[in-house]
């Protein structure tokens, strides 16, 4: 019987399947690093424009109207003018920075959220895990474009910042959930045991023993909700909820929509904001997968 | 009690608590708008040139449905009664019309749009997915970038530029709409061939988007199952190559059914903004409509319509699991 047991998973694969793994492997094996520096460099050309941008091309004001209604591009106006003869060039750059900062600042409070949540679940267990997941198992299901719907008609000024804060205590949970598995895990390794013998109390044990092992994870959530803080953005302000005397890729698109640029073959009002929101969405889903790819070699085929 | 019912039981529990949430969240934030919504409207018709005495019917009927003049506690009772009776008030924007009846109107729309849209991406993305893991190569990098991309665009940009593509710069499919504006929605042969004709484009735009992700979710699955012991090991065994294939697939079929009944679910509010994009005259423009409009009783109809559906499907696939996974039926629940 014992000859039969595989020594090794090359010897129980045989020689064909063995064969074929490793030349998966070979042909993948150089993809993370350059899938990785591709997302990278892609994400940050678009950071570099949303900052920089205006002083660059010295355009400060994209709510200025400097032509008619959909101006055909120019010399001048490079992505000639939307409906309401703003230069879209110049609400591209601006629409950028608006999208990204609710980005980040959605993405830091689910993130945060998630985390707190998620760690005190996992590292104490017992009651206040069952309580804690309890909650994040009700949120959950509860659709989050309905709250974001919901949570933006009630709120009476929507600002950049209301906005992304809305966005973040929406959606945590999912980050709340992954973190638990990982403290719960993390819980019982022995270099925790052996600081908690030394006399560390919970608070120490957390930062120190807990919190460095799931780096990564926690990085890797973030990227993920900062992408879906992105888009949540787009969509609800397509539906006509987005921050109000401001201008975002999802406000541009609400308008080149509403004034029916797609039809009249306006592409230069609808065209670059539908890019730009494909190539955040993309760099960033493209680093997130090699960065799984990185911490986590079971999915590089090996 | 079995082990079986008490799972069903806790479930149906927890699903019960995130229902009411629902109800409460659904009833109480439209409220926090500050001022009184029907004031709001009532002096909107006033300044539309409404006469008086319609005005006061208008405000008597709103007043007396919401039952505005008594405290939040009993109009939350009142919010309840109505919904147990199945009405969803009546619209602000298009009164009379009550809001069962629009949306009515748009929900076989959404219904038609993206029920085929979700199980034919679903079934083809399965299969390119299956193939790209098990083929591996230039397949496998090809379609794993190209459905990465596809499935990180957010569906709307797709439907955008298929819109401006194929319909404005190229004129294959006429520019969005649900039929031609010379028609009425009728059951005749003639209508439904006109009502086809723009169906192609949103179609097309969601499943394009489906077949992405779910290509991306069966590839990763069928890589995790490819490397595990039970492969190599029945390799060992010298079992034919066919058999551990259909070993590998009925292993990763499981979240993949998920994901189709989870889809199913939010059917109703997955692709609102396609609707928009298209001017198709489903649940996506009839809230897009009522948002521009502050019109909040059709709102909150929509939102609770979504809830519902999303809750029925997960609570579905939830009990479905504890049929076909024996070890999520011992397993703890809510945990």
């Amino acid at each position: 019987m014992s000859a039969v047991l595989p020594q090794s998973r090359e010897q129980a694969t045989g020689l064909s399947f063995g064969e074929a793994l490793r030349a998966r492997f070979r042909s993948l094996s150089a993809l993370p690093s350059g899938r990785f520096f591709f997302s990278v460099i892609l994400f940050l050309a678009i950071l570099v424009f949303a900052i920089l941008g205006p002083t660059i091309f010295n355009q400060h004001d994209p709510l200025q109207i400097v032509g008619g209604l959909y101006d055909t591009p120019s010399s001048k106006f490079w992505l000639g003018t939307d409906n309401f003869g703003h230069s879209v060039f110049t609400q591209l750059m601006f629409g950028t920075r608006t999208s990204l900062i609710i980005g980040f600042v959605a993405g830091l409070i689910a993130t945060g959220i998630g985390v707190v949540i998620g760690t005190a679940a996992g590292f104490n267990g017992g009651f206040v895990e069952e309580a804690l997941m309890g909650i994040t198992n009700v949120v959950i299901t509860i659709p989050s474009i309905v709250v974001l719907i919901l949570l933006s008609i009630a709120i009476s000024t929507r600002s950049i910042y209301s906005l992304a804060l809305v966005i973040g205590v929406t959606s945590w949970p999912w980050t709340a959930r992954a973190v638990r598995a990982q403290a719960s895990s993390l819980r019982t390794r022995e270099h925790v045991d052996i600081a908690r013998l030394a006399g560390a109390n919970t608070a120490s044990l957390i930062v120190w023993e807990i919190l460095p092992y799931m780096l990564s994870y926690i990085f890797m959530a973030f990227v993920l909700q900062l992408t879906s803080g992105i888009l949540a953005e787009a969509a609800l302000s397509m539906l006509g909820l987005g921050p109000s005397n401001s201008v975002s890729l999802g406000i541009m698109l609400h308008w080149a929509l509403l004034w029916e640029s797609v039809r009249t073959g306006a592409w230069w009002a609808f065209v670059p904001p539908t890019l730009f929101l494909t190539i955040i969405a993309f760099a960033l889903l493209l680093l997130q997968s090699s960065l799984d790819e990185v911490f986590n070699p079971r999915l590089r085929r090996s | 009690m079995s082990r079986f019912q008490r799972y069903v039981l806790t479930k149906a529990a927890w699903f019960l608590v995130a229902f009411i949430v629902a109800l409460i969240l659904n009833f109480y934030l439209p409220r926090m708008i500050p001022g009184n919504p029907v004031d709001t409207l009532v002096s909107q018709m006033a300044q539309g040139g409404a006469d008086v005495q319609a005005m006061q019917q208008v405000y008597n009927t709103y007043i007396k449905e919401f039952g505005l003049d008594k405290p939040a506690i009993s109009q939350f009772g009142t919010y309840l009664q109505h919904l147990v009776h199945g009405n969803l008030g009546t619209s602000f924007a298009l009164y009379p019309t009550s809001v069962n009846s629009l949306i009515a109107n748009a929900l076989p729309w959404s219904i038609a749009l993206q029920l085929p849209a979700i199980l034919i991406g679903w079934l083809l993305g399965n299969l390119l997915g299956a193939i790209a893991a098990y083929r591996g190569g230039w397949f496998d990098w090809g379609g794993f970038v190209g459905s990465l991309f596809l499935s990180s665009m957010p569906y709307y940009c797709l439907a955008i530029l298929l819109l401006y593509g194929l319909a404005v710069k190229f004129q294959v499919f006429p520019p969005g709409s649900g039929y031609s504006s010379n028609r009425a929605p009728n059951w005749s042969w003639g209508f439904f061939a006109d009502a086809l004709q723009h169906y192609w484009l949103p179609f097309l735009s969601l499943v394009i988007i489906f077949v992405g992700g779910q290509a991306i979710g069966m590839r990763s699955m069928a890589i995790y199952e490819l490397g595990s012991d039970y492969v190599g090991y029945s390799k060992g065994l010298g079992i034919s190559d066919n058999r551990i294939v259909r070993y590998i697939f009925r292993n990763a079929m499981l979240p993949q059914v998920t994901g189709l009944a989870l889809s199913i679910g939010s059917l109703v509010g997955g692709a609102l903004i396609t609707e928009i994009v298209f001017s198709y005259p489903g649940i996506g423009s009839l809230l897009f409509d009522s948002i521009r409009q502050n019109d909040y009783p059709v709102i909150q109809g929509i939102t609770l319509l979504i809830m519902v559906a999303v809750l029925v499907a997960n609570f579905l696939v939830d009990i479905a699991y504890g049929f076909i996974d024996p070890r999520i039926r011992t397993a703890q629940t809510g945990g």
